[in-house]
């Protein structure tokens, strides 16, 4: 870590964050830092605990030891309780003694926008829905005035920005388009456009360019870059393109097996023993 | 964009469908004596179109398979039927234990103000003690997945008429003898049979429709297509559930309340399950997600039930030849499967989730005859045939 | 309450807990493989209770109770293949949809066919006898429903543990793609389980009708909801959890009934299934899911 990113603001951070499903340990003590305007990308083969991290920290998933701060407050806590307690195969059990668990809509509010590996747009619904909906959770009127539909202001002001953002990722033409019916890379761009829809602060994108050929995914480096400066975001990302992730990344976090082994920029982690190690050690 | 007419002729054919409409009702209303059954018919059907539209915002529009509608008709019945009854009749309807004297002041209170208020009122409260209810039963209940939601809000709706019929609340509901004398639909003159009915299915359904257009009902929609990414996206899952049943629960008690004053006596045994699966194959045939597909499902589905096939419940004797088949409860069996046929091979029902549109109307007969058949998409509530 | 009634009560609830149990594991196993709450088996009950009338109206009862039992796998076998089948690749809701209109058309058409009053339910000799153990006198029935339900399991659970077509059950209760993907010929195992399902229900029902003497198209209804409550008790997919179950709610109906509370015991049934569900969502014997995201 060097002196100018000391004096960033830090978004988000994790602390011995640990993860465990019964006897398996999904993340194992991720201490991770995540500062203003940084792309930071979260690495590692596959089944290493990349998407359970991001799961975590967006509240799907109770963490069962560690904290989770968001922009200094925390927004997850845990230790292990109950059954667990014997199960935990960590040695801290008793370092994180509060229990704080924020649902994901909550944790939406605090601004952290993300998308899903496996796409789960609003499939029956519009290109322009899919976004619209992402409005909802800054709306500001009650069912009541909403139902009467007298808040006419606020409805034309959420269209507006919904078309604008589709415009930006290059989908207005497209907007009632049923989303199922749009082709694997241009569903990927919805998700980000209803995301950003949300108005976040901080990004998490898992995989955003699986599935998509090298020219898609440079067009993507691209527009990663330009939503980031656009929207002055904060990205976190999980990716298996390593064109894409040392192209774009300022830092990158590699883990194996739910651990941490290296973290570093683009440069030091091509170099990195224990990545190369992690990456070409497992046997397909 | 879809192809549509423009703003202003919607709204001047929607006006002048309205103003045909009134006349028609007000016209029937005139001929009862000639037209008594399709009136009767014409009642039910529209009091069942509130209860089946609100079953679809649940289970349409949120995703919540509900089972409970029947219990919460059964609470609008009650309250509306309750609160309306003539103050002079109650010592005749509550001939075994009487009346609870508080209840009955408060109702020798209420006979003041002139009766289509009291109704409206009756109609209300019924509503909103069932929303308390639904607010109620909904905490344990709504953080449940899909079947076994259905099977626990079905289990509530019994509880509730257990408890309406149980001894306990004699001097309240009159227990096992149901409530009678409920006062039927009468603007004053004789007139409202159908207007009443009618008038208050149009504004509760109207305001499902802005409910559902409104940002609200796209949180809903959300919920109903991925619940992980609606929540991913802001949207609270147990507060939209909850403002979704509790405003369902509302019109579906307005609906009972309006059944109550259909049947002008009712007891608990009339809000059985049975009923509860009536409504939901109203919701079926006409579409899940369809509020017009409710509505047409409604009449269409009452219209048969009670009159059209009425034939296959009396036995036919054509030249001397006794017609086989056709008795008492045939029409129900046809019926059934029907509603499995459509279960099985036509899942959309009538309209799919598409909505009812003037442009779609008037167009439609030209498109019968040269539409190709579309590719469709996933078929089911996931279906996204949009005309 | 005498020690003597209090016995009497004990003996009814257990024979009624039994005739539940029985039932209750057609809905378990059902669930456990196509994660349906099968409507329908409630009225396959109602409709063995009716084939058993017309069995008996003919036949002496030895021979009429393996007919009913055949007769009512048949319409098991039917349900499924009209109403289940054609649905697999179908969104859960129409599945269930299906299920509560098969239950719908089984109704309507026993209401057809045999009216909706109710048909007094045959007498099978042997099982009325009396007995007589001190004060408490009961009949047959109410001692052998407890002791065949448990047989009856115990070889159920034989069946599934040791044999190939019960592995193949556990395998597509476990995980439904994966045993599609290995070979496992699904339908067949889902044949199989309405057959078990349906014969447990007819056993259940000749047990459950004969000692309430009468039948009508509605008389599935109520059981059937308590029988899949019982099932959720004790865990749905465990046919041990199942049996739990039945006993339980058969027992605690009993004892409502006798101090007075008979409008509630309905009731108290789905208010037991709440309280289950919010507290313990997984049942007594039931294994924790997680959700995938």
């Amino acid at each position: 870590m060097n002196k100018q990113e000391a004096n960033r603001k830090i978004v988000l951070q994790t602390e011995d964050l640990t993860m465990q499903f019964g006897g398996v340990v999904a993340v194992d003590h991720l201490t991770a830092s995540v500062y203003e305007g940084e792309i930071v990308a979260l690495i590692g083969p596959n089944g290493a605990g990349k998407t359970t991290a991001f799961n975590v920290i967006t509240g799907v998933y109770t963490p069962t030891n560690g904290r989770v701060r968001l922009f200094g407050d925390v927004i997850a806590e845990n230790k292990p309780r109950g059954k667990m307690k014997e199960l935990y195969k960590g040695e801290d059990a008793d370092a994180y003694s509060n229990r704080i668990v924020l649902k994901p809509h909550q944790i939406t509010k605090l601004r952290v926008a993300r998308t899903f590996q496996n796409i789960r747009l609003f499939k029956a619904l519009s290109v322009f829905e899919n976004v619209l909906i992402a409005h909802h959770t800054n709306l500001k009127a009650g069912v009541l005035r909403a139902a009467f539909h007298l808040n006419g202001h606020e409805e034309k002001m959420m269209a507006e920005r919904s078309m604008e953002l589709l415009r930006i990722v290059g989908l207005d033409h497209l907007a009632d388009e049923i989303s199922n019916n749009l082709p694997y890379g241009m569903q990927r761009r919805l998700e980000i456009a209803r995301a950003l829809a949300t108005e976040p602060k901080l990004l998490l994108l898992d995989e955003p360019a699986a599935g998509m050929n090298p020219q898609e995914t440079l067009d993507l480096m691209d527009f990663i870059g330009e939503i980031k400066d656009q929207f002055k975001l904060t990205i976190f990302m999980i990716e298996h393109h390593m064109n894409l992730v040392m192209g774009i990344s300022d830092r990158i976090y590699v883990i194996d097996f739910g651990k941490q082994i290296a973290v570093g920029t683009p440069a030091e982690i091509q170099n990195n023993e224990a990545v190369i190690n992690a990456y070409l050690g497992v046997a397909e | 964009m879809k192809k549509d007419f423009s703003k202003a002729t919607r709204l001047i054919l929607s006006l002048m469908a309205m103003v045909g409409i009134f006349f028609l009702l007000f016209w029937l209303e005139g001929q009862k004596s000639q037209y008594g059954m399709l009136i009767s018919v014409m009642q039910k059907g529209v009091i069942l179109s509130i209860a089946a539209v609100s079953m679809n915002l649940l289970t349409g529009f949120t995703g919540l398979f509900s089972l409970g509608q029947a219990g919460f008709m059964a609470i609008g019945a009650y309250v509306t039927g309750i609160l309306t009854i003539p103050v002079d009749r109650v010592d005749s309807v509550y001939y075994v234990n009487g009346m609870s004297e508080g209840l009955k002041s408060f109702k020798e209170t209420l006979a003041v103000l002139p009766s289509p208020v009291l109704v409206a009122l009756a109609l209300i409260a019924g509503g909103l003690v069932a929303a308390i209810f639904a607010g109620l039963v909904g905490i344990p209940v709504l953080r449940l997945k899909s079947d076994y939601l259905a099977i626990a809000t079905l289990g509530f709706a019994e509880i509730i008429r257990a408890v309406i019929a149980s001894p306990q609340l004699d001097k309240i509901t009159n227990g096992s003898y149901g409530i009678k004398a409920i006062p039927g639909f009468d603007l004053g003159n004789g007139r409202g049979m159908l207007l009443i009915p009618f008038g208050v299915a149009f504004l509760c359904i109207g305001l499902i429709v802005l409910l559902i257009k409104s940002s609200y009902g796209r949180a809903f929609k959300a919920i109903r297509e991925d619940d992980i990414a609606a929540e991913a996206m802001g949207i609270g899952l147990f507060k939209h559930k909850q403002l979704s049943f509790i405003i369902s629960s509302f019109f579906t008690a307005i609906s009972g309340g309006l059944l109550a004053m259909f049947m002008r006596s009712i007891e608990s045994r009339a809000f059985q399950i049975i009923l509860t699966y009536d409504i939901l194959l109203i919701v079926v045939i006409g579409g899940i997600g369809s509020i017009t597909g409710s509505v047409v499902g409604a009449f269409l589905v009452t219209f048969a039930k009670e009159w059209w096939l009425r034939f296959f419940d009396t036995p036919l004797t054509i030249n001397g030849v006794q017609i086989p088949l056709l008795r008492q409860g045939f029409r129900m069996v046809v019926f059934s499967v029907l509603l499995m046929a459509i279960v099985l091979f036509y899942r959309k029902g009538l309209l799919g989730n598409t909505e009812f549109s003037w442009y779609g109307f008037l167009t439609w007969p030209s498109r019968f005859f040269k539409r190709k058949k579309p590719v469709s998409a996933t078929p089911g509530e996931g279906g996204a045939g949009d005309e | 309450m005498t020690f003597t009634t209090f016995i009497q009560h004990c003996l009814t609830g257990i024979s009624l807990g039994g005739a539940y149990a029985l039932i209750a594991i057609g809905y378990t196993m059902v669930y456990g493989i196509l994660l349906l709450i099968n409507f329908a088996h409630a009225d396959i009950f109602m409709m063995a209770g009716y084939f058993m009338i017309f069995a008996m109206s003919s036949l002496p009862w030895f021979i009429s109770i393996p007919v009913v039992i055949i007769v009512t796998i048949a319409l098991g076998l039917a349900v499924e293949g009209a109403a289940y089948r054609p649905l697999r690749m179908a969104p859960r809701m129409s599945i269930m949809i299906s299920a509560i209109g098969m239950s719908y058309l089984l109704q309507n058409l026993a209401i057809y066919l045999f009216s909706a009053l109710p048909r007094a339910y045959p007498t099978i000799e042997p099982l009325k006898q009396n007995f007589k153990i001190g004060e408490v006198s009961a009949s047959l029935v109410t001692f052998l429903t407890p002791v065949l339900t448990i047989v009856l399991v115990v070889l159920l659970m034989q069946l599934i543990k040791r044999t190939k077509i019960g592995m193949a059950m556990r395998a597509v209760s476990r995980d439904y793609d994966t045993s599609k993907l290995m070979g496992i010929k699904i339908n067949r195992v889902i044949r199989f389980t309405f057959i078990i399902g349906s014969a447990l229900a007819a056993i259940g029902s000749i047990l459950y009708f004969t000692d309430r003497m009468s039948v009508t198209p509605f008389s599935g209804l109520m059981p059937g909801l308590k029988c899949f409550v019982a099932a959720v008790l004790g865990g749905i997919g465990s046919i041990p959890g199942a049996v739990i179950g039945g006993f339980f709610i058969g027992i605690s109906e009993t004892f409502l009934i006798a101090f007075g509370y008979s409008t509630f015991s309905d009731a108290f049934t789905f208010l037991l299934l709440i309280v289950i569900l919010v507290i313990r969502p997984t049942g007594l014997l039931g294994e924790t899911i997680t959700e995938k995201v």
